[in-house]
């Protein structure tokens, strides 16, 4: 790479433009996606991936629901099955919730803060190239003889070491895919610490650049931590180690604890983002500014804080001191204290608010409702004797899918609806946009509503058949599922709809938007911010 | 680091991420199909290690290239270090979870089936592992492994304590002479450095191989043999990768490419050797002393 051919910011002051080499468009051709440093290809390239991807983990979905049409085995056998619910779990975490994540930090970060790209581009590419090859791995894994991933994605042992030979695939797939996320998530921050406009300062970021930053530490954190787990279970199979064998004066609930040390705050690396986004959207659409900024920072702070010391409330069935149960009992509902104070931020922000009601902010309420409701339901299942009913029922099932798909689901559908046309210069078909919001917001509830009723009459997770009297339900559940799924179709329509032509988006888009990203044109140019802009209260949320 | 160049530096394109996605694909598909036997496991694992060596030494070419020809500003250069010390936090926290496999083991997990500790413990132990007593170093009630004998302090684990805390000093004498711009002294200094933690592996090698000869201590030997190796050995891997990158600084400090305000490749491995320093102090303490 010659010297010359970089782009040029200065920061803190203004300078002549180096004409003749500043502006280049992407370069010609197929290689330029490959080859790409571009924060904003670098994005595309993510959300795309987690669009095929969801796809992908829908289908795996339907292929649980179509299976618990009714009860008795029906379609598929039930190792299959295991293998779906594994893999269904794995593609929306890893290759769904968290790359689409990373797509719209990599979009919209650098536009918030005034950068010119991420800290590390060369980085930023190596992060994103990673996830096709460590996914290809871990789908070659159903093609093979001993079949997918089958023991759950929390991956217990002593049963997932009954697993056949794709066990190693699945393993390094896993550390290849966590090199990408911690190699994605140094990048953010130091583009958050170091990259900021003068003027920008922390207190001045929107909340969806703080929510990332925190995300972030929370990755670097724990995806190693989750590293060394697999490593310990790789070397359990294959080396003869005893780390989670009792023979060996191991504990197989030792790596329980290793895992949930680095599962929960997963839980909380795919809520935060989407807190931002929410916390984006709704004051544009209630034309106020966002209330108690201040408040929201220090709840996701402590949120993520708190992350840390709640791991075990996954574990209250398995066996711990009483003591343990005691502190990870109350440490969760403490949890639910940040969490309260942001949805009481959220409605106080559509308070008096001169609301309209636009595709982004369908979703982003629906996102404030639908995920009070799973927050809820967590609080109930944080209660540790009563815990003991639900664990491991589709109560549970009732309760992560509310937050993850009415949730997480909800707050990518809400930022692709709000930021679409910053990105292609389009408006998207607001009829339509309306139409998949309600269509989703009806099946999404036929479908995870009853798993309650069936969680707390008992019906157990991860089994491919039930006892009759849950037939009823899980009927509706299915229905339910095959409306969501299918409907999801509508939204791949709308998109390709918008990048294809579409009503011409002004450079603000939305009457009520503020920030950087909306002073740029529509669609941003290919590379914004060489020279830092001018920071003040009219280009800031805040 | 002041140098020329005034802008952010965002280079156009990037050939080596996907040199190194390919690169790691082969490496861990080859990895694991020789963990299955499979066909041509092995030789792609090493394939797939060559092609990750080529790119890093590509990139960081590029880097270094970029860096002397002044391409990078200061804000470039606060990038480099925000990403090298979130990656070594990423790393303490990799060393983490072995620690933490090492305490709950020694703490909660093995008094419990030894009996000790509320909550039913005693009836576990009676009921399953009878007869078994909790003593640390163990390999559990089965008996895994055979009978082995547990890795004293004494002699090379303490010898290669003394050797780490001396190479921790003459890298911190290596930047102070760069820093004052003498280039001889920096030169020996590292060579001091690595030499130290080369033989530092060495004799971490020469452990293992009379632990595997003599003491009947290997990975087999239950929770103190799956602790003991799991940790001494990523740990020594970590050495030797830090010792690599100190040599390839060497080389580079030969050929003058530092200078008194531009070196920070030479402070990213100083960074990441202290930090290996350090596990090692803990691993000193929680393996081989109490
Ligand atoms: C108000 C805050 C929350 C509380 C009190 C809470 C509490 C809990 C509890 C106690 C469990 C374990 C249930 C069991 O297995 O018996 C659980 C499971 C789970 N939660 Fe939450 N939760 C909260 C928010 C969230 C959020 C925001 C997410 C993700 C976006 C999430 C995702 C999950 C997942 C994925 C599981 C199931 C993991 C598995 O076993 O596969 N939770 N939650
Ligand atoms: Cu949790």
């Amino acid at each position: 790479m010659s010297t010359s051919d970089v782009t040029h910011h200065t920061p803190g002051e203004q300078h002549d433009h180096h004409d003749d080499h500043d502006h280049h468009g992407p370069a010609p051709g197929l290689m330029r996606w490959v080859t790409t440093t571009n924060h904003k290809d670098i994005g595309t390239l993510y959300l795309w991936f987690s669009l095929l991807m969801f796809f992908i983990g829908g289908a795996m979905a339907l292929v649980i629901r179509a299976e618990l049409f009714q009860p008795g085995i029906q379609i598929v056998d039930p190792m299959f099955f295991n293998s779906m619910t594994t893999l269904h779990a794995i593609v929306m975490i890893f290759g769904v919730v968290m790359p689409a994540f990373v797509g719209l930090a990599n979009w919209m970060i650098p536009m918030m803060i005034g950068a010119p790209d991420m800290a590390m581009p060369r980085l930023n590419n190596w992060s994103f190239w990673i996830m096709p090859f460590a996914f290809t791995i871990m789908l070659s894994t159903l093609f093979m003889d001993s079949g997918g991933p089958a023991g759950g994605w929390t991956l217990y042992p002593p049963l997932v070491l009954q697993m056949g030979d794709s066990f190693a695939f699945v393993i390094f797939a896993i550390h290849f895919l966590g090199i990408s996320s911690v190699m994605g998530a140094i990048n953010i921050v130091a583009t958050i610490f170091n990259m900021r406009a003068p003027g920008m300062t922390f207190m001045k970021m929107p909340m969806f650049v703080w929510t990332w930053l925190i995300t972030a530490y929370l990755l670097i954190a724990t995806l190693p931590v989750f590293a060394g787990a697999v490593t310990m279970l790789l070397t359990d199979r294959y080396f003869g180690t005893s780390f989670f064998s009792a023979a060996g004066g191991g504990d197989p609930v030792m790596f329980q604890h290793i895992f949930w040390f680095f599962g929960h705050p997963e839980v909380y690396i795919l809520i935060l983002p989407a807190f931002g986004i929410v916390s984006s959207i709704i004051p544009t659409f209630a034309r106020k500014q966002l209330f108690g900024y201040d408040s929201m920072v220090y709840a996701t702070a402590s949120i993520a804080f708190l992350s840390f010391i709640v791991w075990a409330h996954h574990m209250f069935t398995t066996g711990m001191p009483l003591a343990g149960e005691l502190f990870f009992m109350f440490s969760t509902m403490m949890i639910s204290v940040p969490t309260g104070v942001k949805v009481f931020n959220w409605v106080a922000t559509m308070w008096r608010g001169a609301m309209t009601f636009e595709t982004p902010m369908l979703f982003s309420i629906g996102f404030v409702i639908m995920f009070t409701i799973g927050g809820l339901s967590g609080l109930m299942l944080a209660i540790t004797p009563a815990d003991i009913q639900y664990h491991d029922t589709y109560f549970v099932v009732a309760h992560f899918h509310y937050v993850l798909v009415p949730g997480a689901i909800y707050s990518l559908m809400a930022a692709t609806y709000y930021w679409l046309p910053k990105w292609t210069g389009n408006m998207y078909d607001e009829k339509l946009g309306k139409m998949h919001f309600w269509i989703s917001t009806i099946f999404v509830n036929v479908l995870f509503f009853p798993m309650h009723f069936v969680g707390l009459a008992g019906m157990p997770r991860r089994i491919p058949d039930y006892s009759l009297q849950f037939a009823d339900w899980n009927m509706i559940a299915t229905i339910g599922a095959f409306g969501f799924g299918f409907s999801q179709l509508m939204f791949v329509y709308i998109i390709v709809k918008c990048v294809k032509g579409g009503e011409k988006a002004t450079d603000e888009v939305w009457e009520g938007a503020r920030g950087l990203e909306w002073t740029v044109a529509s669609p941003a140019p290919y590379h914004t911010f060489e020279t830092a802009p001018v920071i003040n209260p009219d280009t800031v949320t805040r | 680091m002041s140098s020329a160049a005034t802008a952010y530096y965002v280079p156009h394109s990037a050939r080596w991420p996907i040199v190194g996605s390919i690169g790691l694909f082969i490496f861990f598909f080859g990895f694991a199909s020789w963990l299955n036997d499979a066909f041509l496991g092995r030789e792609m694992f090493f394939l797939g290690a060559a092609i990750i060596v080529f790119m890093m030494f590509g990139w960081f070419g590029d880097v270094a290239k970029e860096s002397e020809s002044g391409a990078y500003n200061s804000q470039v250069d606060t990038s480099f270090r925000l990403s090298m010390m979130w990656f070594i936090f990423s790393e303490v926290m990799f060393f983490a979870a072995f620690f933490g496999a090492l305490f709950y083991a020694r703490v909660f997990s093995g008094p419990w089936i030894g009996g000790v500790g509320g909550g039913g413990a005693d009836m576990t132990n009676a009921l399953l592992y009878e007869g078994f007593d909790y003593v640390w170093p163990t390999n559990g009630p089965g008996d895994v492994g055979g009978n082995f004998e547990q890795m004293g302090w004494f002699g090379l684990p303490l010898i290669n304590t003394l050797l780490l805390l001396t190479s921790g000093v003459t890298c911190t004498l290596a930047h102070h002479a760069i820093r004052a711009g003498h280039r001889k002294p920096f030169i020996l200094w590292l060579l001091a450095t690595v030499t130290l933690g080369f033989i530092f592996v060495f004799l971490q090698a020469e452990e293992y191989m009379h632990a595997y000869s003599a003491m009947n201590l290997t990975m087999n030997s239950g929770i103190y043999g799956s602790t003991f190796y799991l940790l001494t050995g990523f740990h020594g891997f970590h050495v030797t990768m830090g010792a690599v990158i100190l040599l390839v600084v060497m080389i580079r400090a030969i050929r003058n490419h530092f200078t008194a305000e531009n070196h920070f490749a030479f402070e990213a491995a100083a960074w990441y050797w202290h930090f290996v320093d350090v596990v090692w102090l803990g691993l000193f303490i929680f393996v081989y002393l109490v």
